[in-house]
């Protein structure tokens, strides 16, 4: 926690806190959350301290088990469609530590019953000039607070909430594909092919979680609010084994990959963080930390794919 | 040339409509049926199976299904555009093609929006785009414009039907037609006796018509264009696209009414109605619109490239590039720019035969176009997916599904043709023998001396 060295002693007892929430969840859900969770009334009645946002503490029932954010259940129709109070989530990738495990990619897959053509984490091989080195670059749905999937959608099945996460109702979208083509990103996968994990309508389908999914309809990175709700990591983050995928609350200013937990407004100052085409004016919630000092040299990422793939990889980034 | 004979002199000349129909005749529509119930199967197989039978994939999410959507579309605004102005402007001559025209607009305007049903993934579905509709969204802009433009295309076509379906109704017997056929005549002609005041009401109806739907087909088709201006896509996000898909219908438009006079005279025997000077006049349109394309098109290209970005340089070189759109780019630019210059310019090339080759050139070439600004453009997104190492994911190419739906439905427009022209003659007769410019200018200058019609 280098970032946290240089911090006035004021901050320590809410970095304390920080700490001790996320070693109880292994994620980021503090104050606010917790405040809301008591004001909707799922309680187990036992007492926790928690800070506000204008610095006191005070004590609230705690959530029952293992919730962070009352409900626990992540809502479907109308419902879904508003967003978690007082939430606003961010996603922080360090380009530094990516050595392309390809673990996000497999562990998102699974999470989210896809085939295992359809990615919605994609690790792409980048080279910004002729002559630097290239990096690893995951990219999932940037979640973008002005986003061009949403503005296109003829029927409101993709839509924009107050916490950050944009969502396609499964059970709204006909499939016309405008969005995929609208987003610049590419974060849009369509369910070409019927399986059977697909359902015809499920009551408990929520948006939150994407599962189960249907057939002829466009799917994408969910950013995981149903997982925050459980104060889990989203399955990407979760299962990289590299930390490199940081999941957070910018209104708690704080981001973490698990093993350690950053101010986020600290970590995208120092490290020059940027997002990526911000020139689009998309506004995306997902920030990259930029490639210097990496951990790996970007060759130990050819040896987790195929003999094609790596072909594919280094003819793209030959032509720059 | 018209004007010289009575309605009932053109009606008996051109009567073989209710004639029985040749063997000829019913081969054709034989084989066209089978032509699109092939499509129907291609259908029926789509519905299925789902998209995964098509060439669309994550990249390329719309194929062959939106370019002919594009491209039929387009000559449905066209034909409507022409026949309003040729209307409004009393263009003496283009009244023998005012039915065409009609007809060629109301065809295409029901052909179009199948080739988008295609592209969406839950037809079924599609009642949200009424429950649950989001007007920032171009598709509904769309909805909205084709609705719009469907409804005054098919009013505006019957209400030239009238006078006609009048004239057959007052002919019946002697032309010894076939009860049903007077029965649909009668029921049609809304009771139209031709009287001062109802042909009054009905002219009037018609300039308004005509003067409602220019405006309409120029907004329906730029929005259109905004379907794919809209996205912020290297090669779609651009000004001039409005006006480029405006320019690019009537120069489709032009080139498939060349090419249905041309039908028309070679199956029906009009030489005396499409008349060689008809050829001559849309054949200069049609070079006029070629020059204009050639320019439209390289102001395009020269501002992209005296700059080239990353990403278009990337798009302008799968144009350049031989061995992938290369020989699409440039046979489809000899197609649509150089080659009518060069047959329609030259008077030696200049003959009814060359001009509407040239046509099908033209609308070859403009389909391709179509293609080109569509594929290649979705395979070019800004990240790099070219990392994709499953080729058929990265780059389109349709499958016979699309193909075979792409043909039914060109089969399916001449299929309406032929049969169109059995249920009433395809020239405009009431209008043809009216004295060009009777019908009152529901646009009368004030203060000045209205125009003489006869010296027109």
């Amino acid at each position: 926690m280098k970032e946290e060295k240089d911090q006035p002693q004021e901050d320590s007892g809410r970095r304390n806190f920080l700490k001790m929430s996320l070693l109880a969840g292994g994620a980021t859900m503090t104050g606010a959350g917790l405040i809301a969770a008591a004001a909707n009334g799922d309680s187990s009645g036992e007492k926790i301290k928690v800070l506000t946002t204008d610095g006191k503490v005070i004590e609230v029932d705690k959530p029952n088990g293992a919730c962070k954010i009352n409900p626990c259940d992540p809502p479907n129709g109308e419902e879904a469609r508003h967003g978690v109070p007082g939430r606003s989530f961010v996603m922080v990738i360090d380009l530094a530590k990516c050595n392309n495990a390809r673990k996000c990619i497999e562990g998102c897959q699974k999470g989210h019953d896809l085939l295992p053509d359809q990615e919605w984490m994609k690790v792409y091989l980048m080279k910004p000039n002729p002559e630097s080195d290239p990096y690893w670059f995951p990219k999932n749905c940037f979640h973008c607070d002005n986003p061009p999937c949403v503005k296109v959608c003829p029927v409101g099945a993709t839509f924009k909430r107050t916490d950050n996460a944009v969502l396609v109702d499964a059970d709204r979208c006909i499939g016309c594909k405008f969005c995929v083509s609208a987003c610049p990103y590419s974060a849009r996968i369509v369910n070409w092919i019927d399986t059977p994990n697909y359902s015809g309508k499920d009551p408990n389908y929520s948006p939150e979680t994407s599962v189960p999914s249907q057939h002829g309809i466009v799917g994408k990175c969910d950013f995981c609010v149903d997982r925050s709700r459980e104060g889990k990591l989203p399955y990407c983050a979760g299962s990289c084994p590299m930390g490199v995928i940081y999941y957070g609350d910018r209104n708690e200013d704080s981001v973490t990959n698990g093993e350690e937990t950053l101010r986020f407004s600290q970590l995208i100052k120092d490290r020059a963080a940027f997002r990526y085409l911000e020139e689009l004016g998309t506004a995306p919630n997902v920030y990259y930390l930029p490639p210097t000092e990496r951990i790996f040299p970007y060759e130990r990422g050819l040896e987790n794919i195929s003999e094609e793939k790596r072909k594919a990889d280094l003819k793209s980034i030959s032509k720059k | 040339m018209s004007s010289k004979l009575t309605a009932i002199e053109l009606l008996e000349k051109n009567q073989h409509f209710i004639e029985k129909p040749s063997k000829l005749w019913i081969v054709k529509v034989f084989a066209l049926a089978i032509i699109f119930s092939i499509g129907l199967y291609a259908l029926v197989l789509q519905l299925i199976e789902g998209h995964i039978i098509t060439g669309m994939r994550d990249n390329v999410v719309w194929g062959v299904y939106i370019v002919n959507f594009v491209f039929v579309l387009g000559l449905s605004y066209a034909g409507a555009l022409l026949a309003g102005i040729f209307h409004l402007g009393r263009v003496v001559w283009a009244v023998p093609l005012q039915r065409v025209l009609k007809l060629l607009t109301v065809f295409t305007l029901i052909i179009a929006p199948f080739f988008i049903l295609l592209c969406i993934g839950r037809p079924e579905r599609l009642f949200n785009l009424f429950i649950y509709p989001r007007i920032q969204s171009p598709i509904i802009w769309d909805v909205i414009a084709i609705v719009t433009d469907l409804i005054f295309c098919v009013v505006y076509l019957y209400f030239t039907y009238i006078k006609d379906f009048a004239l057959l109704r007052d002919r019946s017997v002697d032309l010894a037609m076939a009860p049903w056929r007077r029965k649909i005549y009668t029921f049609f002609a809304l009771g139209y006796q031709n009287t001062e005041e109802q042909r009054k009401f009905l002219n009037q109806a018609l300039d308004i018509m005509a003067a409602i739907i220019i405006p309409t087909s120029i907004i329906a088709y730029s929005l259109l264009a905004w379907l794919f201006g809209m996205n912020l896509k290297v090669g779609w996000h651009s000004s001039i696209l409005g006006p480029f898909f405006v320019l690019s219908a009537v120069y489709s438009g032009i080139a498939a009414l060349i090419i249905i006079m041309w039908s028309y005279r070679k199956t029906e025997k009009l030489e005396n109605v499409f008349t060689d000077s008809h050829f001559n006049i849309l054949g200069y349109a049609l070079l006029i619109l070629s020059l204009f394309y050639g320019y439209f098109y390289f102001s395009d290209y020269v501002t992209e490239w005296y700059n080239l970005q990353n990403t278009p340089n990337m798009l302008w070189e799968k144009y350049f590039d031989l061995s992938q759109y290369g020989i699409a780019f440039y046979s489809s630019i000899l197609m649509v720019t150089i080659l009518p210059a060069i047959i329609i310019g030259i008077p030696w090339f200049r003959n009814v035969n060359s001009i509407a080759f040239t046509s099908l050139l033209v609308l070859i070439g403009l389909w391709i176009r179509r293609y080109l600004m569509i594929v290649p453009v979705l395979e070019t997104p800004y990240l790099p997916i070219h990392q994709d190492i499953r080729q058929d994911w990265v780059l389109y190419s349709a499958t016979w599904v699309e193909w075979a739906l792409t043909i039914a439905g060109g089969a399916l427009f001449i299929l309406l043709f032929v049969i169109a022209s059995r249920i009433a003659p395809i020239l405009p007769i009431s209008e043809m023998v009216e004295k060009a410019g009777e019908s009152r200018f529901v646009f009368s200058f004030k203060g000045k001396k209205k125009l003489s019609t006869e010296e027109i």
